[in-house]
């Protein structure tokens, strides 16, 4: 069995699901995870989601768009959206990325070479509407239509058939969550066209014009981040007390004494972690504490608004969210008179400030960042902490965050340092900047409402689920410990999630983790077993 | 004659000004925000892995190093044999590279039609190797074109997945590259095996003298002529557009710098005044970037 095809202009015809995800079509998993039990069985909506809000683009509900109470506010928000599709187009409203969209607006030539570079069509059993071209065709379609109004009577025939309805406009809303926004569909065009941008400004789009967005990165993510300092929720003075806390913690566990400066003016490093690390793992914060400590690095965390949050979630669906954190950052660095920002092993947050942000931080703002990775490594390869790689001595493989490795260009600096302490480090195929999402990507990672969990599992997840077993094939007795190293919180949510999911700590004892929690693990000076082998 | 001389000047106009127009709209855009893909190619000693200026230590202290060559090794497989087609699309390359291919050596043969009307022009006489050369590149290249083009309507019309993404104007570019590499073809094996009345003509649009062809060989430079000039107008002027997709956004890396140009273009663009009118934007056409952005967004929400 196979789907049935799903034309582009059936986007706008009613049915119960445009193309629902079948647990039957999902490519299969590699032993021990081989047999169709293995994948538990994917959640139906229940009725009261489905009665509330639009749910019929595959059977899942990622961002909860209320149905309108009746046809007239339908056509308010189809005008609504034709408003934002003109405004996406246009210079005063999206300089930001008007150039990208306009050449991949203009010059696909529909080869379909990105189709097999998408993990999340690939392993959907090629699920045709998560074809990474089949939402940018809608809205190539849209654009030439109601944008450019070329055609006029001929525009079917030129641009072929399309028609904007509110069925069309909610399940496109939808649509743009069904993209990690890895770009890998974008760096396999041979012509340069970029399908991973089409999810993105399709969610600028209904963020910055109708205010429909994921409620995790929005209302609980930026807006909270700008109002009390983190998208966690903690405020300066709690993230200080758990700072202080997890610093009592690591000199108990390590013997080595750590105490985390606080608004340290002119020191040399703002180090700026993900706060989700504070809470969810604090043992990844507390190893930068102990390794930069004994390093004697000159550093400082801050506890200014979004001073103590490296996360930016506007990166995946809004430029003023996005630029609002970036700014709060950059004043945070400024305030301090730091030589550089290092930003703490969180993906997004590398290239949102260092490489996005590059093109906003002007002036005395443009204070310089650099990924924890390259500062590990020169620690590392500099011999400046004393290290016997035999504490490692366990399968482990590595992670690329995407954001990191393919949208940043930093591969190398994690290998040289894992080579070096993990005497039995594997790579994934592929790896590098070849390397698969983990399926978190754009913010899955902290959104599982209704039944989106099930498909962020089963769909999004999957390629990466499969590189790991391939990784550790022929070890995955559970008397053999192994460990995931990604050095990025969200990817490191997305595996927990994923793990727990098909229970393969339980079953098989593959723990995830960062880089510095095995650079302490292998420290001389720090007492053995910092990594514990428990699952969190 | 003459109208055939103007067609073909006609189209080449279009051509130029097509290109030409396309490049200024893309070049007179605003920045946008660096958004890069690895491998960047001129990364000197980094790009066969996909590594950045950004893996070193104190990256702004030091000098970026770039590599030209480094470009070139990935661009000229990349625009000669579709290398990155071939890798991750095979069976579509095999269809699309001969098409592509064959658009190549026409290239080369009306390059070479082009010089030896030139020259005739100017008195000198093109060599028997020239001419031959021609020949071969113009036969070869309708050839491979008209296998190509063939190849690609019948995928796009029997395959599904294809069929879908195919517009009614997408098959017809189509048939438009078949018919003209197909009567081009026939024109020359029927009537100019040797090219000798092409360049003749071609002689005759640099003013070299009169010439005589007959009418297939009209047919085929209008159709040839009318092709040339359509091109550039559509989504297949990604031969020159490919250009900005690689260095201005994919390889486009550089960091910026203080007080350069593209941080003066940048202020100048955080003062458009958007008109977002979600609520945390609230854009009204009289507030700018820099005014949004430097609020913090959730006071104009809870309004």
């Amino acid at each position: 069995m196979t789907y049935k095809r799903v034309k582009i202009e059936e986007v706008s015809e009613p049915a119960e699901t445009l193309s629902e995800t079948k647990k039957e079509e999902l490519v299969p998993l590699p032993a021990p995870y081989d047999t169709p039990e293995s994948t538990p069985d994917f959640k139906p909506l229940d009725a009261a989601a489905k009665e509330r809000y639009e749910s019929d683009l595959d059977g899942t509900i990622a961002i909860s768009i209320p149905k309108p109470k009746d046809e007239a506010e339908e056509r308010a928000l189809v005008e609504k959206f034709l408003a934002g599709l003109e405004k996406l187009f246009r210079v005063e409203d999206n300089w930001t990325f008007l150039q990208p969209l306009l050449l991949t607006m203009e010059h696909c030539a529909r080869c379909h070479t990105c189709s097999d570079s998408c993990h999340i069509y690939e392993m959907s059993g090629k699920n045709p509407i998560y074809r990474p071209a089949y939402r940018s065709e809608i809205l190539r379609r849209l654009y030439k239509r109601f944008v450019k109004k070329g055609g006029g009577l001929l525009s079917d025939f030129r641009n072929g058939k399309i028609r904007l309805n509110w069925q069309l406009v909610a399940r496109l809303a939808e649509l743009s969550y069904r993209c990690n926004l890895c770009r890998r569909c974008a760096q396999t065009c041979p012509i340069g066209v970029d399908n991973g941008l089409i999810g993105h400004e399709l969610r600028k789009l209904f963020s910055q014009e109708l205010g429909i967005n994921s409620k995790e990165c929005h209302d609980l993510g930026s807006v909270q981040q700008l109002r009390v300092g983190s998208s966690t929720g903690m405020n300066a003075l709690v993230v200080k007390d758990n700072i202080e806390f997890i610093d009592e913690d690591m000199s108990d566990k390590t013997g080595i004494e750590v105490k985390t400066p606080w608004d340290k003016e002119g020191a040399d490093i703002l180090l700026i972690h993900n706060a989700g690390e504070i809470l969810a793992w604090p043992e990844n914060p507390g190893a930068f504490g102990v390794i930069f400590e004994a390093a004697g690095l000159s550093w400082t965390m801050s506890s200014e608004i979004a001073g103590y949050d490296s996360i930016n979630y506007g990166l995946w669906y809004d430029d003023a969210q996005f630029a609002r954190v970036a700014l709060h950052h950059a004043q945070a660095a400024k305030k301090l008179k730091v030589k550089k920002i290092v930003l703490g092993e969180c993906g997004h947050a590398h290239k949102a400030l260092t490489v996005i942000a590059d093109r906003i931080l002007t002036g005395d703002l443009a204070i310089p960042r650099e990924s924890a990775l390259t500062v590990l490594e020169e620690i590392v390869m500099g011999d400046r902490l004393k290290l016997d790689p035999s504490r490692n001595d366990f399968p482990v493989t590595l992670h690329d965050p995407c954001n990191m490795v393919r949208l940043m260009g930093i591969v190398e600096p994690q290998r040289r340092v894992l080579r070096k302490i993990a005497p039995r480090f594997r790579e994934m195929t592929p790896h590098g900047v070849d390397n698969y999402c983990c399926g978190g990507g754009s913010g899955f990672a902290i959104m599982s409402g209704h039944n989106f969990g099930d498909w962020r599992f089963q769909v999004a997840g999957r390629k990466k689920f499969e590189q790991i077993l391939n990784a550790f094939a022929g070890e995955m007795d559970p008397a053999i410990p192994k460990y995931v190293c990604a050095p990025c919180s969200n990817c490191k949510g997305q595996l927990r999630d994923l793990f727990t999911y098909y229970d393969l700590w339980e079953k098989h004892k593959v723990l995830y983790g960062g880089l510095v929690e095995l650079i302490v693990n292998a420290m001389t000076d720090a007492k053995p077993g910092f990594i514990e082998w428990e699952w969190h | 004659m003459t109208i055939l001389i103007l067609v073909t000047w006609a189209s080449f106009a279009v051509f130029v000004l097509a290109v030409a127009g396309r490049s200024i709209r893309l070049l007179r855009l605003p920045p946008h925000v660096r958004w890069e893909i690895y491998p960047v190619a001129h990364e000197k000693g980094r790009a066969h892995y996909g590594g950045s200026y950004m893996e070193v230590p104190d990256w702004w202290l030091k000098k970026r190093e770039t590599s030209v060559l480094g470009e070139l090794k990935f661009m000229v497989p990349e625009i000669l044999l579709l290398a990155g087609v071939r890798h991750k699309n095979p069976s579509h390359w095999l269809r699309s590279f001969p098409f592509h291919f064959g658009l190549y050596l026409l290239v080369g043969a009306t390059a070479l039609l082009v010089g030896g009307g030139i020259a005739t022009a100017l008195g000198a006489a093109p060599g028997v190797f020239l001419g031959n050369l021609t020949a071969a590149l113009a036969y070869v290249g309708f050839g491979l074109g008209l296998l190509g083009a063939l190849l690609l309507l019948l995928r796009r019309l029997l395959n599904g997945e294809y069929r879908e993404y195919t517009t009614p104007m997408d098959f017809a570019n189509l048939v438009l590259f078949i018919a003209a590499f197909a009567v081009a073809l026939g024109a020359q094996v029927s009537a100019d095996r040797d090219f000798a009345l092409m360049r003749g003509f071609f002689a005759g649009l640099f003013g070299g003298g009169t010439f005589e062809i007959p009418a297939l060989l009209k047919v085929q430079i209008v159709m040839l002529s009318v092709l040339a000039a359509y091109v550039p107008l559509t989504h297949m002027s990604h031969f020159f557009t490919k250009w900005f997709m690689y260095h201005d956004i994919r390889w486009a890396d550089a960091p910026l710098v203080a007080g350069g140009r593209m941080e003066k273009r940048i202020v100048a663009a955080l003062g458009y005044r958007p008109t977002w009118s979600a609520k945390h934007i609230a854009g009204d056409g009289k507030k700018t970037w820099a005014d949004i952005v430097t609020s913090r967004g959730f006071e104009e929400e809870s309004k």
